[in-house]
């Protein structure tokens, strides 16, 4: 396998990029203000398809930010401004032709803290499909089943599908919610700190869902966690203070960042 | 498993907590204070007490229930209440008796009260039943007493079918007529019907009953003026309680007699739920917009903020300016309009334009609209923003995620919302005497008629009943027992409207095991 070259440090415009790859998400020169307070400052990435990208960085560094971007979350705060592009397979998501309910179905999201909703386990699952509507009660059931199947739930939920989706553990619930987000087979799945309330064993399951997920869709993954990002990404973009400093291949980042505030992060040597 | 750890208080913290748990003891000392009173005083009214035959010193015999009894003023002893009925023949039915004056009391078993549809009670003895023969020779006292029983039961019977026919036979035929007068077919059954009832009327009104008062005078009492009849010296605790059931039965089936001092409560009680139920109806859905309204659409400056401070101190408008309100704008305005449009035929006399049902329900809800709001508003707050991105994720619109994921986990808040309206809209007195409520209303606004519904009637409230008892009343004394079984009712009919709506918010609650995780 060819190794991917080593990057320059982010500069203005620039958009750090993996000739190797295939990009599924393009960033282009995003700034990001809430209320005239910038958030994120003039970020450019390219994001590749199918690979597990990882965004870390001290807190209130922008990672979230950026994450919620992509599926256009901050449409939902009034305060919320941004300039450039983000470009879903070279489509420009804030378009006019692209339809916000339609680019969140692409572009899925699971959130840090599990959020099922108040129905059956099944019902959780079919949230998504029955917005769209227009499918036979077994294609649902297929759906629903290979949706489970592939968050690695099936088997412990096979026999209580009925169940309210509240009497499952932590660890299941959030398993739930990638299920019902898979379900309406997204091209991107964000997920923001998705084990940072669960224990060792159900993020441990989580991660090792995240490595299996990589082949069918792109995953984009916020984390405070090092060895986290370490584990489960192919790439980490490390921001700080809104600012894009580093984006590399993982294995390049944490053993040799080209750069000292990288460094210092990564090291714990944090000012 | 958690266990409570409980520390001894510190010594310098001692009064403070006497204070504050003798404060919460005073207050449940009066709530039960409150409860017992009317539980003891409403449910005691139906216990058919014994009957006293007292001789006084000077040779005066009267039989009645002592009531209470009371210090004499400025001198030693006491003196008594009797309750003596016999209006008809004393005319007055209350008796003060100083007790140093009475030379013996005893409880004959042959005492007979009877009520009567006039005159209230009588107390005393039976002398025979039917018509008197002058040659009867005095009969023994069972036997005239099983007489009564049996004639008192075919009277009922007779009253029974009279309703019947009125209700099933004659005012369908009525109703015919009217709508088509040259119905001759008709007509002569409606004949027929009133030949039946006029026979009916006939039977039932021959006969008499003799009674005889303790010092002896005579009386003959039309039998379909007794309602009821027992001995209460002779009763056995059994057969009390089976009185007493009665008695309590008939209080909440039938409907008021004797300018609402005796009888029953049922159009009240009927009146009380159907005007809540309505007003919980009007008041849901418009709470709840305007709840979703102010908390999901609106954008959150200045205005809205001012707005939200305007519905909370709406609900500290005391309720007659409600009432008010109701009357001017409802009554007379929209009421005096939709006469003038739709029931000119009835004018001068108005349909809408006066108190009913309907203005109570709606002047009610706008009582209550601010608590609905503000209770949703705090439910819809409540809900984590995790739950509404979660939907807004997968591609869900805001209002697919409103309706499918916010509404539904809000409903128990706005259930909440509704427990606490019912709680203050039943218990309301004072705006319903401008918008509807009738001192009198023997039909309830839900009958066989079209439209079934009568949104245009006055009806009749647990709560202005109690307060008309009360005070306009011929007897108050007599009415007071009524006045506190009303209260006592008022207060259970409150208690089981609000358990229905608790019920129901916990089975939505239990549904998702909110309980265990109440977000």
């Amino acid at each position: 396998m060819s190794r991917p070259p080593r990057l320059q440090p982010a500069t203005s415009g620039s958009i750090i990029d993996f000739p190797s790859e295939a990009s599924c998400l393009a960033i282009e020169g995003l700034s990001l203000a809430y209320g005239g307070k910038p958030a994120l400052r003039d970020i450019s990435l390219r994001v590749p398809r199918h690979r597990v990208t990882a965004f870390i960085g001290p807190s209130g560094c922008g990672k979230s930010t950026l994450l919620r971007a992509l599926n256009r979350l901050h449409d939902l705060n009034e305060e919320a401004s941004h300039e450039g592009r983000i470009l879903l397979e070279g489509q420009d998501i804030h378009s006019p032709e692209v339809a916000v309910d339609e680019l969140r179905r692409r572009v899925g999201m699971v959130f840090q803290v599990p959020n099922p909703f108040p129905m059956s386990i099944y019902e959780n699952v079919a949230f998504g499909l029955r917005l769209q509507g227009g499918l036979t009660r077994r294609r649902m059931d297929d759906i629903v089943e290979w949706a489970l199947e592939a968050a690695a739930l099936w088997g412990e939920v096979k026999d209580r599908l009925r169940a309210s989706a509240w009497s499952l553990s932590g660890g299941q619930q959030q398993r739930l919610v990638i299920a019902r987000a898979l379900a309406v087979r997204p091209e991107v799945l964000l997920l923001d700190e998705p084990a940072s309330a669960l224990d060792p064993i159900s993020t441990l399951k989580i991660e090792e869902l995240i490595r299996g997920l990589k082949s069918q869709l792109t995953l984009i993954l916020v984390t405070h966690n090092m060895q986290q990002a370490a584990r489960v990404s192919d790439y980490t973009a490390f921001l700080q203070d809104g600012e894009l400093v580093e984006y590399a291949p993982t294995d390049n980042l944490f053993t040799n960042p080209s750069l000292r505030r990288t460094e210092n992060y990564i090291t714990g040597r944090m000012a | 498993m958690k266990r409570r750890i409980r520390r001894p208080l510190p010594r310098s913290e001692g009064p403070w907590a006497w204070l504050t748990a003798g404060s919460v003891a005073v207050s449940l000392l009066m709530l039960g204070g409150l409860l017992l009173l009317i539980s003891v005083r409403g449910l005691g009214h139906f216990w058919p007490a014994p009957v006293t035959l007292v001789e006084l010193e000077d040779g005066r015999a009267i039989a009645g229930r002592a009531v209470r009894e009371l210090p004499l003023v400025g001198q030693a002893g006491s003196e008594r209440l009797y309750f003596t009925g016999n209006r008809d023949l004393d005319g007055r039915v209350w008796e003060w008796v100083p007790v140093s004056t009475i030379a013996s009391q005893e409880r004959p078993v042959d005492l007979v009260v009877l009520e009567r549809r006039r005159y209230g009670d009588f107390i005393g003895r039976l002398v025979s039943v039917g018509p008197i023969e002058p040659t009867a020779h005095p009969l023994d006292q069972k036997a005239v007493w099983s007489r009564l029983q049996a004639r008192l039961q075919a009277q009922m019977t007779l009253r029974d079918e009279r309703d019947r026919i009125e209700r099933d036979t004659l005012r369908p035929l009525v109703q015919r007529v009217e709508a088509n007068p040259s119905d001759r077919e008709a007509r002569e059954a409606l004949a027929d019907v009133n030949e039946t009832l006029r026979a009916l009327q006939a039977a039932m009104h021959g006969e008499v009953v003799i009674i005889e008062s303790v010092d002896g005078r005579r009386l003959e009492q039309p039998l379909d003026e007794v309602l009821h009849a027992w001995r209460p010296n002779a009763m056995s605790t059994v057969e009390k309680m089976m009185a007493w059931g009665q008695g309590v039965w008939r209080f909440l089936s039938e409907g008021p007699r004797d300018v609402n001092a005796s009888g029953g409560v049922w159009p009240a009680i009927f009146g009380t739920v159907l005007m809540v139920v309505l007003m919980s109806l009007l008041v849901t859905p418009f709470g709840v917009l305007a709840a979703i309204y102010l908390n999901e659409v609106a954008h959150q400056g200045r205005m809205i903020h001012l707005v939200r401070i305007a519905v909370r101190n709406l609900a500290g408008v005391p309720s007659i300016v409600y009432g008010v309100f109701g009357l001017g704008v409802f009554v007379y305005g929209i009421g005096s309009s939709l006469d003038e449009w739709f029931f000119n035929d009835a004018l001068p006399s108005p349909t809408f334009g006066t108190g009913g049902l309907l203005w109570a329900s709606l002047t009610l809800a706008l009582l209550t609209l601010p608590v609905v709001i503000v209770a949703t508003e705090e439910g819809l707050a409540r809900i984590p923003a995790e739950q509404r991105e979660g939907a807004l994720a997968l591609g869900a619109t805001r209002l697919e995620t409103l309706t499918r994921v916010v509404l539904p986990m809000a409903l128990p808040a706005m259930l909440t919302g509704v427990i606490l309206a019912i709680a203050r809209a039943a218990g309301e007195v004072a705006p319903l005497m401008l918008v509807g409520v009738a001192k009198l209303a023997p039909q309830v606004p839900v009958d066989g008629e079209f439209p079934f519904l009568h949104l245009e009637r006055k009806f009749m409230h647990l709560g202005y009943h109690i307060y008309d008892t009360a005070f306009h009343g011929n007897d108050v004394q007599a009415a007071l027992p009524v006045v506190y079984a009303t209260a006592l009712l008022l207060v259970l009919v409150i208690l089981l409207l609000n358990l229905t709506a608790i019920l129901l918010r916990h089975y939505f609650r239990a549904r998702h095991g909110v309980l265990a995780r109440q977000p």
